[in-house]
């Protein structure tokens, strides 16, 4: 019968051999599958990274048969409790639409392997063949432990190999050993008795088979210890915390504002140029004013983005995000939430798409959904550039202490504003949510390791092409057709006043004034005129349309090449009222903290919660906030004379 | 003498204590134990975080952190040498 089923499994001729790469979370499957395919998929030092099945082909050097590896959501053990581990073990047993992989590697860190070892057993009786790869033997030596590989493999009757994932070591030996999957035994010592069914009889026979290959647990690591001591003291490690957010978020304005100007004149210099070579037509201001200044004014922003990211990816790789969960837990604790909710929220401050996915590792339903539904206020980078270019127009650079300046205050106060807003909803939804059954949290913490500087690189390059994607794909439709908007009807020009004058006339009479103008009353009492209006709708498609739609409608009135903040936070050349009043910017900025403006975020909304209601819920109360805390920031900062 | 892990926390005592029971069965008990709070282990409290809730704790060579509501549930007794 066997036979039978493997002859029929290997009729279909050059169907590659699948592998599943299977092992507890943060044991450096990621890292250890990119080393295999050649793949740069996302790997951080805390567990839950990977929350989706993944695969890559073994690269060409190790195989000349095709084989396809299958990277798994971190898990435990085969007895699934949230989403992304219900996904690992749907996977294993050929329930996901396809057949069970015809092999598994299951990865097991030497640092931990007491905790990781039972899962080799839930593994065996699903009946695959196995072999196993020991991953961190480098960290282990280090932390002068031991273990005897070769020993490990006798006693567990599977290919075992020692490897070093992110510096390649042992990895060619561990693609061919996955190249040849058909010879792998299935193991005699995993059968029978050995299956164990008590978490303790597990760890039993973990400790037994681990004593036969002279295992040494290794130490605490040294510089763990000493960085633990100092960044998660009760007084220093907040304090320490605090002052690292501060720095950070002045740092956007004082170092890489240079960068950003540099890159700005680079885009006015060229829309002045084509200006001047091409033939004065339609198409020639389509291409400088629209496309041009138009998704330049949002390319800009490339320096603050590639920093932000370079910090994020630095506290992901070093393994600091597991220990600021751990402070913060007490905080997620009162909003009713738990540490794994955290960390979704943590990546949401790169982007919510992501941040919305790894709620899969939150194994209650109840938890999952409020964190999806309150995730989007977290501070994305499309916020970035309408912060910056507000904050950077409006408020002055002063100093207030030391080398904190009000700018930089000003875009800790929206970050802050964006979390408290998202901790205070998280506490009224889970009061109003059904109670689910609840599961103990847990976390494991890493130790910390350096990033190598070659990831970060590589990791912000993704983030910098994603963001040059974004501007050259949904911005850049937007702001063509919004030029349209903006230029049509034409009208014939009047000799009698300038081109400045003429374009002027051209602009307060196109469609997309006339639609400002339509929603002025909404947006009135906050002091928006029609051109903000046109903005805030435009930006509903993605946040930095804001700056690309007011870079087109104000390319004409900067006169004084003082830039896009210049004139929003000058006056009016006609009227000498001021273009944006401060109450009106600053309502704005509080506007962008709350509201809802982005359409990928809706969409994964319903991906992920698989109705309608939850992203139409998301975006009439976040929307409803972001109006409110607008008036209100409105009618204080006009009381206050600001 | 049994006390639970919450209150060996508390007490701030660093020494090895080794579990010996994780009361209340269910699916949190067990989870609990998959993840190595089970009979016999030894553990080790390292730190609470700076809010005084979670704690830290050594065991099966890792680090890991857990609250008081979970703690409260292992019952530990001091490690044989």
């Amino acid at each position: 019968m066997t036979e039978l089923v493997r002859l029929g499994r290997a009729a279909p001729a050059r169907r590659p051999a699948r592998i599943a790469i299977l092992g507890a979370p943060n044991s450096g499957k990621t890292t250890l599958f990119n080393a295999l395919t050649g793949h740069r998929a996302k790997a951080g030092n805390y567990p839950g990274v990977t929350v989706d099945r993944r695969e890559g082909d073994l690269h060409a050097r190790f195989t000349e048969v095709p084989v396809r590896l299958i990277d798994l959501p971190g898990v435990y053990s085969l007895e699934p409790q949230s989403e992304d581990e219900a996904v690992a073990v749907r996977v294993l047993r050929g329930e996901f639409g396809e057949p069970p992989p015809d092999g598994v590697v299951v990865v097991l860190a030497a640092t931990t392997i007491e905790r990781a070892l039972p899962l080799i057993v839930e593994a065996a009786n699903l009946g695959v063949p196995l072999c196993v790869a020991l991953t961190m033997i480098d960290e282990l030596k280090a932390r002068h432990g031991e273990i005897d590989v070769k020993a490990l493999g006798a006693a567990l009757g599977v290919p075992v190999l020692g490897v070093v994932g992110n510096r390649g070591l042992g990895i060619d030996d561990l693609g061919a050993l996955l190249a040849a999957s058909s010879d792998w035994a299935p193991s005699a010592a995993l059968r029978g008795p050995a299956v164990a069914d008590t978490p303790e009889q597990r760890f039993d026979w973990a400790y037994g088979m681990l004593e036969r290959c002279r295992r040494k647990v290794p130490r605490t690591d040294h510089w763990t210890r000493r960085l633990d001591r100092f960044l998660l003291h009760p007084v220093l490690g907040p304090t320490v915390f605090l002052a690292f957010v501060a720095l950070f978020f002045q740092a956007i304005f004082t170092w890489a504002t240079p960068a950003m100007d540099l890159l700005s004149g680079l885009m006015d210099g060229l829309a002045d140029w084509l200006l001047a070579v091409l033939p004065d037509a339609l198409w020639t201001r389509l291409l400088a004013d629209g496309v041009i200044r138009g998704v330049g004014a949002v390319i800009v922003f490339l320096p603050q983005i590639v920093f932000l990211f370079t910090v994020i990816l630095f506290l992901e790789g070093c393994g600091y995000m597991a220990r600021a969960a751990f402070v913060v837990d007490r905080l997620m604790g009162w909003a009713g939430l738990e540490g794994r909710c955290f960390l979704a929220l943590l990546s949401s401050y790169a982007c919510a798409v992501p941040g919305i996915m790894a709620t899969r590792t939150i194994p209650s339903e109840r938890d999952r959904l409020t964190t999806i539904l309150v995730a989007p206020f977290a501070t994305c980078s499309a916020r970035l550039p309408v912060y910056t270019l507000l904050i950077a127009a409006f408020i002055p650079a002063d100093p207030v202490f030391g080398p904190f300046t009000w700018q930089g205050l000003t875009l800790g106060g929206l970050y802050f504003l964006g979390t408290a807003a998202a901790l205070v909803s998280a506490a009224i939804f889970q009061r109003g949510l059904r109670r689910g059954a609840s599961l103990p949290f847990y976390l494991e913490l890493p130790p910390f390791r350096l990033p190598r500087p070659s990831d970060i690189l590589l990791g912000v390059w993704d983030r910098a092409k994603m963001f040059l994607r974004r501007a050259g794909t949904i911005i850049l439709c937007v702001s063509i057709v919004l030029w349209f908007l903006l230029n049509l009807p034409r009208r014939a020009a009047d000799p009698e006043l300038g081109a400045a004058a003429n374009q002027q006339a051209i602009l307060e009479g196109s469609y997309a004034a006339s639609l400002g103008r339509l929603i002025e009353p909404v947006f009135a009492p906050m002091g928006f005129d029609w051109r903000i209006n046109v903005g805030l709708v435009a930006s509903q498609a993605a946040r930095e349309v804001m700056v690309s739609t007011l870079a087109q409608i104000y390319a004409h009135e900067d006169e004084a090449g003082e830039g896009l903040g210049g004139v929003l936070a000058g006056a009016d050349e006609r009227s000498g009222e001021p273009v944006l009043s401060r109450p009106s910017a600053l309502a704005l900025l509080v506007y962008f903290a709350f509201a809802m403006q982005c359409v990928s975020t809706l969409a994964v909304i319903r991906r992920e919660t698989g109705k309608w209601r939850w992203p139409a819920f998301t975006f009439v109360y976040m929307t409803g906030l972001g109006w409110l805390g607008a008036w209100v920031t409105f009618l204080i900062a006009t009381a206050a004379g600001a | 003498m049994d006390r639970t892990l919450a209150q060996f926390a508390d007490s701030g005592d660093d020494r090895l204590v080794e579990i010996a029971e994780v009361t209340g069965g269910g699916p949190i008990a067990w989870r609990l134990r998959e993840i190595g709070f089970c009979r016999g282990t030894r553990v080790r409290f390292v730190r609470r975080a700076p809010l005084g809730d979670p704690a830290m704790y050594e065991l099966h060579g890792a680090t890991i952190s857990l609250r008081r509501s979970e703690a409260r549930r292992i019952r530990v007794r001091p490690a044989v040498p």
